[in-house]
């Protein structure tokens, strides 16, 4: 049974969410336990297949769906998983995450979306499923096919919401059929030029015929790459992000705010690395200047606006849109010609490791910020930055929770957000790039001067004397603690606690990452 | 906002057809010679479909043997639509029903007898579709499409609460629970017989009066598909019968 | 560069769909029309696809014509006895018989390439898909807004955000 972990963390919560839409139909109360089942199921099996990925001498696990085995027929006849040392530990990030927004969503998802707790929930664990199919598949069309479910299931799941929700999702959904599309035609392209849809297979063809001159592939890199970008997030194609994200139920934001963007962001590293390959992708193509920085751009842009919110919510969807400049711009930190000199890939790739690393800590930074936000919210009434104050006092886990979370968004030492902003950079300082490195202080400034500000409302902030509905002058009980439920308080300590334990793990990640950086120097994997 | 609209549309344009546009770099229409046609996977499909599956469709064989990972979640993704519509539109109103039967809302007796005519016809050939998908077009997805066909017009013919009587909302989210139960079972299957996911060679151990992988690779397929059928069907008469009333599941059209 | 234009007009057919559709996509007002756009898009990727598998004048249907048990090796011989309850005494048959040849192997450029065909049937799903929950959401705009026109629309959401 071990050997078959890799599909069965799939296969799992996708059994979860078809029991949970028929037994759901009868039982409700079946709904949320079937969830937590299916992902844990999901975490274990996550962590046996990153276990053997470790283990193996080739960190590398491989499993060929249906039997088609390449040893046997050609590459790509069958579809084929491979599980590296990136994507292992993204696996476990991802059922982590998904766990803790399930067990969180208790409270929400009877209250949002009265009636539906069923197709919710069926929803929820598709949506991992996806996101878990598009980090751990080898196969560029399949890959195609699991973008669509984790997508039309955070269209349905946003649209959900409120009225406005509905709106963000429509914007969110043409967006999203735009990038799909584009990711369809460019692997299309692909197809003619290597008749292979393998990611590996594709990659040994171009080089192998060297076809990296050629215009049509570089039309496919190009559409990819744009459709990738839109479900990035990436500035400017980010506009439909802040809506979609800060209009959605709250459970919805929980999950799909920690991970879509992020997972976005590992495709568009396998794009890079796997099927195109560092050769073409930082050799042949000279976009590392200009990918930088769009990437600056990002960052200011997205700190900015965050500035000019006053709603939580949507002050985080725009940080978010900053972070992911961080992580586009660690990637195409490589300076061209670096591969030609004969450099392994690893000795300049600092600014890999820093956009691996940040991956994962930004998904539990994330986590940590929308739950604590998610739980800020139900206490204060109102998501409005205003309406926090005197908040410590009410519910002092809830905010110590979220402090952690915005230590870690402006990167201070323990927590896993100083580490990977360190990777990203010192990358930069070693690509000479100082703009982007200034981006990145300028921005973690910006995270301060924010976090501080609804900190101190936060704290020092008196509770408002507010105005009934008769008009007398009420004066709320200050002194009166009344802290979240558990069911919200867990998983927000599971998760603040994850951050620094990400942070202080730095070294193993690091290592790991940098391992991985090695195999896809050494000249693919087999 | 419209000259900015047109800009794009003329660059993707554009950025397509340099793609396609060189002349020795790109493969003419037709050609049998493209790097797609002449790949070592395409010949592959059609030399030995029949000798691993003895399917004779090669559409058939890929689609449900070969990447039938992707066709599962294929099936998922019919099913997450049904779900997601449920989800976004459906309205539950108790008790006020706001049915109103008028005289122009009454079956025309020449509509309702011709229906009666065809769809037991329509089933049936909704079946043969998916039985012959093994050596003539069609399969799951299209048979699954006509038989969610038939019940959409009686729901047209007469009404929808007529049709909700032989086909209810919970009956037909129950159909697309199992199609998918179905699908990932004989995956399951195959891993319990300790073969990968999908392996369906290995289930001529436990499929009575097959004896070769080959065949019960063909009887898989055949089982996989009808998986795929009861998901098709059910998915799409309720996204009839959900976007056609509104979200209310009662009257329609 | 008439040759140009002949050689490859399923290219440009597809292109200028495309062009079409995500200029409804993305210039309409109204939210139908955008789907509009949305559907003659994801056709042109279809037809992209589809055009990609042709191999013209040699190619049939990817599907092996019937007897095309003389390409299995196995069942050929397997079911030598029953195909005589069924067919009774076919001519062919009989020649089968006498001449027990080895399996055929058919032949690669006598039929479209399946794999483009098989990802077109998956990606037509996930249009269906995608149109189906889309307009779901446009009757829920239009449910809560009462307007399926963008411009109204956004007025009242900002209306929405401010008040």
């Amino acid at each position: 049974m071990v050997e078959h972990a890799p599909v069965l963390l799939m296969v799992v919560p996708l059994l979860a969410a078809v029991f949970c839409a028929l037994l759901g139909l009868r039982w409700k109360a079946l709904c949320l336990p079937l969830t937590i089942i299916g992902f844990i199921a999901a975490l274990y099996f996550s962590v046996i297949t990153f276990l053997q990925v470790s283990a193996s001498s080739d960190h590398q696990v491989i499993y060929f769906l249906g039997g088609w085995n390449a040893s046997e027929f050609p590459r790509g006849v069958g579809i084929e998983y491979r599980v590296d040392l990136l994507n292992g530990m993204l696996l476990i990030v991802i059922a982590a995450v998904a766990l803790l927004a399930a067990i969180f969503s208790k409270q929400f998802v009877s209250m949002e979306t009265p009636g539906k707790e069923p197709q919710y929930y069926a929803l929820f664990l598709l949506l991992a499923v996806g996101l878990m199919g598009m980090t751990i598949t080898a196969d560029a069309f399949n890959l195609y096919v699991l973008l669509e479910v984790s997508s039309l299931t955070s269209y349905a799941l946003i649209a959900m919401g409120s009225r406005r929700a509905s709106v963000a999702a429509f914007q969110y959904l043409i967006m999203g059929t735009i990038g799909a599309s584009f990711y369809l035609l460019g692997v299309g392209y692909l197809y003619i030029k290597t008749g292979s849809l393998n990611m590996q297979g594709i990659h040994d063809i171009l080089i192998g015929e060297g076809l990296l001159e050629s215009p049509a592939v570089y039309v496919a890199f190009l559409l990819i790459f744009v459709g990738v970008w839109i479900k990035l997030a990436f500035f400017p194609l980010s506009t439909w992000l802040p809506n979609a994200y800060s209009r959605a139920p709250t459970a919805t934001g929980c999950i799909i705010a920690p991970l879509m963007t992020k997972v976005s962001v590992y495709i568009m590293l396998r794009i890079m690395l796997t099927v195109f390959g560092p050769e073409y992708v930082y050799d042949e193509l000279s976009w590392s200047g200009p990918m930088v920085w769009i990437a600056v751009v990002a960052i200011i842009a997205g700190s900015i606006l965050a500035l000019g919110q006053k709603d939580l919510r949507r002050m985080l969807s725009y940080l978010i849109i900053a972070e992911v400049g961080y992580m586009v711009g660690g990637a195409w930190l490589l300076a061209p010609g670096g591969m030609a000199r004969g450099e392994s890939l690893y000795s300049t790739a600092t600014g890999l490791v820093g956009t691996g690393y940040h991956i994962i800590s930004d998904a539990a930074m994330t986590l940590c910020l929308f739950l604590a936000v998610g739980a800020m919210i139900v206490k204060a009434g109102s998501s409005r930055i205003e309406d926090m104050k005197g908040l410590f006092r009410k519910c002092p886990v809830t905010m110590a929770c979220f402090v952690v979370g915005a230590l870690a968004m402006i990167g201070v030492p323990p927590t896993c957000g100083f580490f990977s902003k360190w990777y990203l950079i010192s990358g930069a300082f070693e690509a000479g790039r100082w703009e982007f490195a200034a981006a990145l202080i300028i921005s973690s400034l910006v995270n301060a001067v924010l976090f501080f500000r609804i900190i101190e409302f936060a704290y020092f902030g008196k509770l408002p004397e507010v105005d009934d509905a008769h008009g007398h002058h009420q004066r709320h009980d200050e002194g009166g603690m009344e802290e979240n439920p558990p069911s919200m308080l867990v998983p927000l300590v599971l998760a603040s606690v994850a951050l620094i334990a990400i942070g202080l793990f730095n070294k193993e990640i690091a290592g790991y990452l940098s391992q991985f950086l090695n195999t896809v120097a050494m000249g693919g994997q087999g | 906002m419209k000259k900015l609209a047109g800009i794009v549309v003329f660059t993707v344009g554009l950025i397509l057809l340099y793609g396609v546009s060189s002349l020795d770099d790109f493969p003419s229409w037709g050609t049998p010679d493209s790097p797609a046609n002449k790949s070592p996977l395409s010949q592959y499909f059609i030399k030995n479909t029949i000798v691993d599956t003895e399917v004779p469709n090669m559409v058939t064989a890929v689609l449900a043997d070969y990447r039938g990972y992707d066709t599962m979640f294929e099936t998922v993704v019919i099913f997450v639509a049904g779900l997601g519509i449920f989800a976004v539109v459906r309205v539950f109103e108790h008790g006020g029903a706001s049915r109103v039967v008028t005289a122009d809302t009454k079956p025309d007796i020449i509509i309702t007898n011709t229906c009666r005519l065809l769809i037991p016809l329509i089933q049936l050939f909704a079946l043969y579709v998916l039985a012959h998908g093994h050596s003539s077009p069609g399969g799951g997805f299209q048979g699954g499409v006509i038989m969610g066909a038939s019940f959409i017009l009686v729901a047209l013919a007469w009404d929808l609460d007529i049709a909700l009587k032989r086909f209810s909302e919970k009956q037909a989210f129950i159909c697309s629970g199992i199609g998918i139960l179905i699908y990932a079972g004989f995956g399951l299957a195959s891993v319990f017989l300790g073969e990968e996911f999908l392996n369906y060679g290995i289930i001529h151990k436990i499929l009575p009066g097959v004896d070769s992988p080959e065949m019960a690779r063909y009887y898989a397929m055949l089982g996989v598909e009808i998986g795929v059928m009861f998901t098709v069907t059910s998915i799409m008469f309720l996204i009839y019968g959900l976007l056609a009333t509104r979200g209310k599941m009662t009257a329609g059209l | 560069m008439e040759e140009f234009i002949q050689s490859r007009f399923n290219y440009w057919i597809y292109v200028i769909l495309m062009m079409i559709g995500l200029w409804g996509m993305i210039s309409k007002n109204n939210l139908i029309k955008k789907l509009i756009g949305m559907s003659i898009f994801q056709t042109a990727i279809i037809l992209f696809y589809v055009s990609v598998a042709v191999k013209s004048e040699t190619a049939n249907i990817p599907i092996l014509p019937h007897h095309g048990h003389d390409y299995s090796p196995k069942i050929a011989f397997a079911h030598a006895v029953s195909d005589d309850h069924e067919n009774g005494g076919h001519d062919d048959h009989a020649g089968h018989q006498a001449h027990p040849v080895g399996p055929k192997i058919p032949d690669p450029d006598g039929y479209a390439n399946p794999l483009p065909h098989v990802l077109m049937l998956t990606a037509i799903v996930v249009g269906v898909a995608t149109l189906g929950l889309a307009l779901a959401i446009t009757q829920k705009i239009y449910r809560e807004y009462g307007t399926l026109e963008e411009d109204q629309l956004l007025e009242k959401v900002r209306a929405d955000d401010h008040g």
